[in-house]
């Protein structure tokens, strides 16, 4: 499903993956785990196509195709999907209407009908029900005054109703307390299935527990330097980056 | 006509040859040239007719007023008034209002009496036509003690024709005024128009500026808040293209103690369009306590739209709360990427944040027809940047 070869990229004239290769079967859940800055939100960016990173050598492909030829909307409308770490307020852009308009655009693509405004009201209510978000926030304006659980659920919420083949996300879990966590983790389980894939970008072990992976990777100094299964989280938490920066060097 | 109104038109006359049309050296007009519209002779139109205009409200609004080029072709026989108008509006030093009320037409004189709730909205529209044809609508609202109205002027037109507007408006002590002025003239017209707003104590007004019409528009706004305990809502819309010059300006005057005035006033600026917001707060040694925001957002769509923006705050007592602040920018990237991120078009995600910016003004206003006639008349004059959407909940 991903292909990525020796990936060199970077922001600002700053490069920060250095060599990156990484293959995601569909079905698969990987995790990526390393230090600050070791350019896990980076790969995540990169892949999805945010202005200001630039690609220096290297290739990605995403089912057989170059992903990084595409801009934004159609890397979305192939089905990759990423949940921000920072999902930004959109005042006056309505969620609802917001999301609708960008089910339409990739069923379009697909080739698939577009839904009426009852057809994906359906919709939607069952997938909110799913990350237990309250119907109230959908006609307030993109995560406008949402606190920043309730916006890390929304993203997973998109990510229900637009059911990509790759999800990204980038530090979900990042200031989510027990609750938000296990919502988030659910909401991607119910996703998992034969034909979707996962990568889960995370600091922390503890997302892991209820979102288990099927292969870890360590990323450290923009590359991978150990990859693993799902015990390799656990082994992570208990030593610490420090553990396999020294290994790399060694 | 009646000896008092005669008499204003003498000493506005006295105080046009004075002060003489207004030229860019004049501080208040540094940004507009009002030359182009001095080398017309204008005239004004004496034969004017009935014209349907898909900008009535009728059957929407309680009562409606329909002036052509300046005269009163239909309205309702509803709260007339006998006072005139000249009391409120600067003739002495706005050469603009010495026009106007030198050549005074028809307009709206209207009382609300005190105590009394107005249902709905009263319409006043000003249908403008006819190349070389100037109009000055003249209007005077007066709303009594506690008494509560809503009322929309909108101005819209065909051809190269100049409409120079006063409205005053007086709020007696308790009364809550919702004021809209819609300006969708001709793009090919000049319009001036000049708001005067008079506040008693406890008066609460809110008055609603878009602009979005006009080869050259100047929309001023006054406001006296003359009792304490009054306050003011200022909302401002402007929208230009093409080579649209729209300037705003708006001043405030505190001048008893705890009052408020809270305005905004947004821009949005395409090709070689320019806009201008220049709002200056007044707030005089005996207003105690007051409290003031303002502020000014501008959205530029391309490299030559300009936008200056001068707001003043100028503050004569040392127990206040007062601030202010201007911004000019782009289409920000991070909400693009996110739209886009989510599958939907360049474009769109661009017309979706494009008018996200504008609504914040148009979604607080309280009449739907009002709503969708703004929202209508920004998707004719942006149709490359707002294309109308299909349907659907915005």
């Amino acid at each position: 499903m991903l292909e990525i070869k020796d990936l060199y990229a970077g922001i600002d004239g700053k490069e920060i993956l250095r060599g990156l290769t990484l293959s995601v079967q569909p079905g698969e859940v990987h995790a990526i785990m390393g230090p600050n800055g070791s350019g896990k939100s980076t790969l995540a960016n990169v892949l999805a196509g945010r202005p200001r990173y630039e690609v220096t050598s290297g290739e990605v492909l995403f089912e057989g195709k170059n992903l990084l030829d595409m801009p934004t909307e159609e890397r979305a409308r192939e089905g990759v999907f990423l949940a921000m770490q920072y999902p930004v307020e959109i005042a006056g852009v309505n969620n609802i209407y917001f999301l609708k308009a960008a089910l339409n655009a990739v069923r379009k693509h697909r080739g698939d009908e577009e839904l009426d405004a009852l057809e994906f009201l359906q919709l939607a209510r069952e997938k909110m029900k799913l990350v237990e978000l309250d119907e109230a926030f959908m006609n307030r304006g993109v995560n406008e005054g949402f606190s920043g659980g309730e916006k890390k659920r929304n993203e997973i919420f998109q990510m229900a109703v637009l059911d990509p083949k790759l999800a990204i996300l980038d530090e979900t879990d990042s200031g989510l307390d027990i609750d938000a966590l296990r919502i988030v983790a659910e909401g991607v389980n119910a996703l998992r299935s034969e034909a979707h894939s996962v990568l889960v970008i995370t600091h922390y072990q503890r997302l892991l527990r209820y979102l288990v992976p099927d292969f870890v990777h360590v990323l450290a100094n923009g590359r991978i330097v150990k990859s693993g299964g799902k015990e390799l989280a656990e082994e992570l938490e208990q030593k610490g980056y420090d553990w396999v920066e020294t290994a790399e060097v060694a | 006509m009646s000896a008092v109104a005669l008499d204003i038109r003498e000493r506005a006359s006295e105080a046009f040859a004075k002060l003489g049309w207004p030229t860019p050296r004049v501080e208040e007009w540094r940004y507009t040239n009002l030359a182009p519209l001095q080398r017309v002779s204008w005239k004004t139109d004496d034969d004017t007719q009935p014209t349907e205009s898909d900008a009535s409200m009728a059957g929407r609004a309680a009562h409606e007023w329909i002036f052509v080029s300046g005269r009163q072709v239909s309205g309702a026989d509803a709260y007339a008034t006998s006072q005139e108008p000249g009391r409120w509006a600067d003739v002495e030093r706005n050469a603009l209002v010495a026009l106007n009320t030198m050549h005074m037409q028809d307009g709206a004189r209207i009382e609300i009496p005190a105590n009394e709730v107005v249902d709905g909205f009263l319409h006043l529209l000003f249908i403008g036509s006819g190349d070389g044809i100037w109009s000055h609508p003249r209007n005077l609202v007066v709303v009594g003690r506690n008494a509560q109205v809503t009322i929309v002027e909108t101005y819209v037109g065909t051809g190269k024709y100049f409409t120079n507007a006063v409205t005053e408006i007086v709020a007696g002590d308790g009364a809550v005024v919702d004021h809209y002025r819609i300006e969708c003239e001709s793009l090919e017209a000049y319009h001036v128009g000049n708001v005067f707003i008079h506040e008693e104590r406890a008066a609460n007004v809110t008055s609603r500026s878009i602009v979005i019409g006009a080869a050259l528009a100047r929309s001023e706004t006054h406001v006296a808040l003359a009792g304490e305990g009054a306050s003011i809502a200022l909302d401002g819309l402007f929208a230009g293209t093409g080579t649209q010059h729209l300037d705003n300006r708006t001043v405030i005057d505190h001048i008893k103690p705890h009052c408020e005035s809270l305005e905004l006033y947004k821009g949005v600026l395409d090709q070689h369009a320019r806009g201008v917001f220049d709002g200056r707060i007044i707030v005089r040694p005996d207003a105690q306590k007051t409290v003031s925001r303002q502020e000014n957002r501008n959205l530029l769509l391309s490299e030559s739209a300009i936008v200056d923006s001068k707001p003043t705050l100028e503050i004569h007592n040392d127990d206040v709360k007062c601030n202010h602040g201007s911004t000019i920018g782009q289409i920000e990237q991070e909400p693009l990427f996110y739209l886009r991120s989510r599958g939907i078009g360049e474009d769109e995600a661009r017309s979706l944040l494009i008018y996200a910016f504008a609504s914040e003004i148009v979604d607080r206003m309280k009449i739907e027809p009002v709503r969708e006639q703004i929202r209508r008349s920004l998707f004719q004059l942006m149709p490359e940047r707002l294309p109308e959407r299909r349907g659907g909940t915005r």
